[in-house]
């Protein structure tokens, strides 16, 4: 019992520290992510199968 | 014995709690009206854009701008429209690197954040596009 409190408070004292990382630092991933998502958007890059398709590939519209 | 796995649960509880926020920071916020209009903007403008990346006229600058690179590519007649389209392009991209980081309430963080763009941009432009490598010099992609 004893050695199990004793992992838990260090199990939580790295998760602590982790979320003290977290808040301080800039989330270098996330903000990749982000990054990413808008320039999809922006690019129009992985759209492919979406509805941006049939205005320029339906035969009969033109 | 009792008090002690108590305590342990209300801890635990707690950690779970502290978790929960760090995992909410570990995403940045993009999903403001803002940030809706200025890419919705660029994505228009990139319509004419396109062309100019495409020949070299227009490169991706290490800084996540755009810049006019070859005056020459492009016909004295549309040379006003490109430089325009570059000033344009520039404002809704410092414009949105800032309200990312105002939107996270972060606002030291908007070089690092135009740091992480101007990286992707090169990454995800298309092959024949040119970019400034980390010294400042024009490479074509």
């Amino acid at each position: 019992m004893r050695s199990l409190t004793v992992g838990v408070a260090l199990a939580s004292a790295l998760l602590l520290q982790g979320c003290v990382t977290i808040n301080i630092y800039f989330p270098a991933a996330a903000a990749e992510k982000a990054a990413d998502k808008i320039i999809d958007e922006v690019w129009q890059l992985k759209k492919l199968g979406e509805p941006a398709a049939p205005s320029s590939n339906t035969p009969q519209s033109r | 014995m009792r008090i002690m796995s108590i305590a342990l649960c209300g801890w635990l509880a707690l950690l779970l709690l502290l978790a929960g926020n760090a995992w909410a920071q570990a995403n940045l916020e993009v999903n403001t009206p803002a940030v809706a209009v200025l890419q919705a903007s660029m994505q228009k403008r990139h319509a004419e854009l396109a062309s100019f990346y495409g020949n070299g006229a227009v490169g991706l600058t290490r800084d996540g701008f755009v810049a006019l690179r070859d005056a020459n590519a492009v016909p004295l007649a549309q040379r006003q429209q490109v430089n325009g389209l570059v000033a344009a392009e520039n404002q809704d991209r410092s414009a949105l690197y800032r309200e990312i980081a105002r939107a996270n309430g972060k606002p030291e963080w908007e070089n690092e954040i135009r740091a992480t763009f101007a990286q992707r941009w090169v990454d995800k432009a298309q092959g024949g596009w040119y970019y400034q490598n980390n010294a400042g010099a024009w490479t074509r992609k």
